[in-house]
């Protein structure tokens, strides 16, 4: 009998397979990768060479939402992209069926959170690149390092807070209604597609959730009124303290079977099964 | 050593009793099948042997192995066909087989595999693009990835085709001659007597019977005595009508009159005499020794007429 394959082995195929898996369905593609991409060619095709005044001075509306976009874009192949497609991969027994081979639980875990932080970073750095090539997005080197940081913190942070959720949906055909419920309301208050006022009730709002300060920790190195380093560690950290939460939640929570395969809770869920059974 | 052993398994959802003192074993390389109505624990319980679900109580061991721990070397020495579990739709059948077989320690090999599952035409084309037979056969082929010492059949041939049907049961024989240990559940009561060496009947969480399909056969020693309700009687008279002509317990199902009776010879003799004093033509009139399905219909309805 052979050996098992090597952890590294397994690790890069699982990989491997979740982001082939990911650019085999068109509409996760679509929403992931090409919407936000639309997103940047229209925000400039509308205001074009707009100003926006925010964080100690006026500067390019592009510089803004082109740092907005890219985070946006992380967070939808993490915390949306997760949200979605995994309830329906439990629903259709695809958890399960992996779950009776031998592949350790945990390296499906990191193949499926590893695939979409891969997604997350392709996405984000095509929005960089396709606005450094065609918006004139300045990029100022220095504050690359903080960017790179930032944005690991974001999407490690998100892609658990997409498992916490997956957890937490009960069937596939309500993932994508509470995905975006939970995303999009939240979008519009946390400077990704308009600026708000950083002293009103919606930036207070916003600011309990963990999108708000990744937008704007990631927009903070592509503001020319920042300077270099440009790390907001304060921004990061509270972005962390939500991943880890959420990661509790998921390990807690977190279920290989569709919902109602596994008996419900609580006693009026018992008498029905005995109502059923009699 | 026994392939499985199970005694006196318990697993309770609430009030629900799903699994209620459930007892058996399989020897290594024998098919042993698992028959009963819906909701008579089944699933359940070969769910708790593939370490799916835990026990409320009792004691289960699958080749050595507490199926509850999980352990890695456990699931690489089963193969679990469920009874429904998608495959990635997205995947061609040759990358899936694959990728599922990248888990194992002992792997099938890939032109094994397909021409085993009569997949070979397929191999190229997507999962999803596969009719509802084609899929199952999918399924046995990810079953069997991982040259199982011991295979799960949750209901494999429901939804084949006749010949799909024997393909698979061909294919399962072939399994075993190579020493595989089957575990089977099934509706089907010819796939139970074509492939089980020993069947198991269970209703309401346990055992009711168990043996081969022929000692079980034997073991409800009676005879099935049929024919056509004629003409000039109800089929609502009919039951009583027969049953005391007869001196046995009738069922009637449409036009069609029945009985197992344990002394065939005199049984229809009274009938016919009946019939010829009364002129009457039974139509249809058969004698035949009895099925396992009658096993299965006198076991699981309690003995009572099926359709009552």
């Amino acid at each position: 009998m052979r050996d098992y394959p090597s952890t590294a082995e397994m690790v890069v195929r699982q990989t491997r397979y979740q982001i082939s898996y990911f650019f085999r369905v068109p509409v996760a593609l679509f929403f992931t990768l090409i919407l936000p991409l639309v997103m940047l060619v229209l925000f400039n095709a509308l205001f074009g060479d707009d100003t926006v005044t925010i964080d100690g001075g006026e500067w390019s509306i592009r510089q803004f939402y082109t740092g907005g976009l890219a985070a946006y874009t992380a967070v939808s192949a993490t915390y949306s992209n997760i949200g979605n497609m995994v309830p329906i991969r439990r629903d259709e027994g695809i958890l399960k069926r992996w779950r009776s081979t031998p592949l350790p639980t945990w390296i499906y875990m990191v193949g499926l959170i590893g695939a979409s932080v891969l997604i997350a970073f392709t996405g984000t750095i095509l929005m960089l690149a396709m606005g450094y090539a065609v918006y004139d997005l300045s990029i100022v080197w220095a504050k690359m390092p903080a960017a790179f940081v930032t944005l690991l913190v974001g999407v490690a942070s998100f892609a658990a807070l997409g498992m916490a959720l997956v957890s937490m949906i009960k069937t596939a055909s309500s993932s994508a209604a509470v995905v975006n419920a939970t995303i999009l309301p939240l979008a519009f208050i946390s400077d990704v597609f308009v600026a708000t006022d950083q002293d009103s009730t919606l930036a207070t709002i916003a600011n309990l959730f963990p999108l708000k300060p990744f937008v704007n920790a990631f927009q903070d190195c592509f503001n020319p009124f920042v300077e270099a380093p440009a790390f907001a560690l304060d921004k990061l950290a509270f972005v962390a303290s939500w991943g880890v939460a959420g990661a509790v939640i998921a390990v807690k929570r977190f279920t290989w079977e569709p919902s109602g395969a596994a008996p419900r809770r609580g006693r009026r869920a018992r008498q029905a099964a005995v109502d059923a059974t009699a | 050593m026994a392939a499985i052993e199970v005694r006196d398994l318990h697993k309770y959802y609430g009030e629900n009793h799903a699994v209620d003192g459930l007892s058996f074993h399989v020897e290594a390389g024998e098919v042993y099948a698992l028959l009963g109505p819906n909701g008579a624990g089944k699933s359940t319980a070969v769910e708790i042997l593939e370490g799916h679900r835990t026990a409320t109580s009792g004691q289960v061991s699958v080749l050595g192995f507490d199926p509850a721990k999980v352990e890695r070397d456990f699931r690489n020495r089963i193969g679990v066909v469920l009874q429904s579990s998608g495959v990635e739709n997205e995947f061609t059948v040759r990358e899936v087989i694959d990728l599922y077989a990248s888990a194992y320690r002992s792997r099938r090999s890939m032109d094994d595999v397909l021409a085993l599952t009569g997949l070979d035409a397929k191999a190229d084309e997507r999962v999803g693009s596969l009719s509802g037979g084609q899929r199952r056969r999918v399924d046995l082929a990810l079953g069997i990835v991982g040259s199982p010492d011991l295979l799960f059949l949750d209901e494999p041939t429901t939804g084949f085709d006749p010949s799909a049907r024997r393909l698979s049961w061909d294919l399962i024989e072939e399994m075993c001659a190579g020493g595989t240990t089957v575990l089977l559940t099934t509706h089907y009561l010819d796939e139970a007597e074509h492939l089980a060496d020993r069947v198991g009947v269970m209703g309401d969480g346990r055992l009711l019977a168990e043996g081969t399909p022929a000692s079980l056969i034997d073991g409800i020693s009676g005879t099935l005595v049929s024919f056509q309700l004629p003409q000039g009687i109800e089929a609502v008279d009919a039951a009583s009508i027969f049953s005391t002509v007869m001196g046995a317990d009738v069922r009637v199902s449409g036009r069609l009159v029945e009985a197992t009776v344990e002394h065939s010879t005199r049984v229809v003799h009274r009938l016919t005499g009946w019939a010829v004093s009364h002129d009457m033509e039974l139509m249809s009139l058969s004698v035949t020794r009895a099925s396992l399905e009658d096993v299965y219909l006198q076991l699981t309805t309690g003995g009572e007429p099926a359709d009552a």
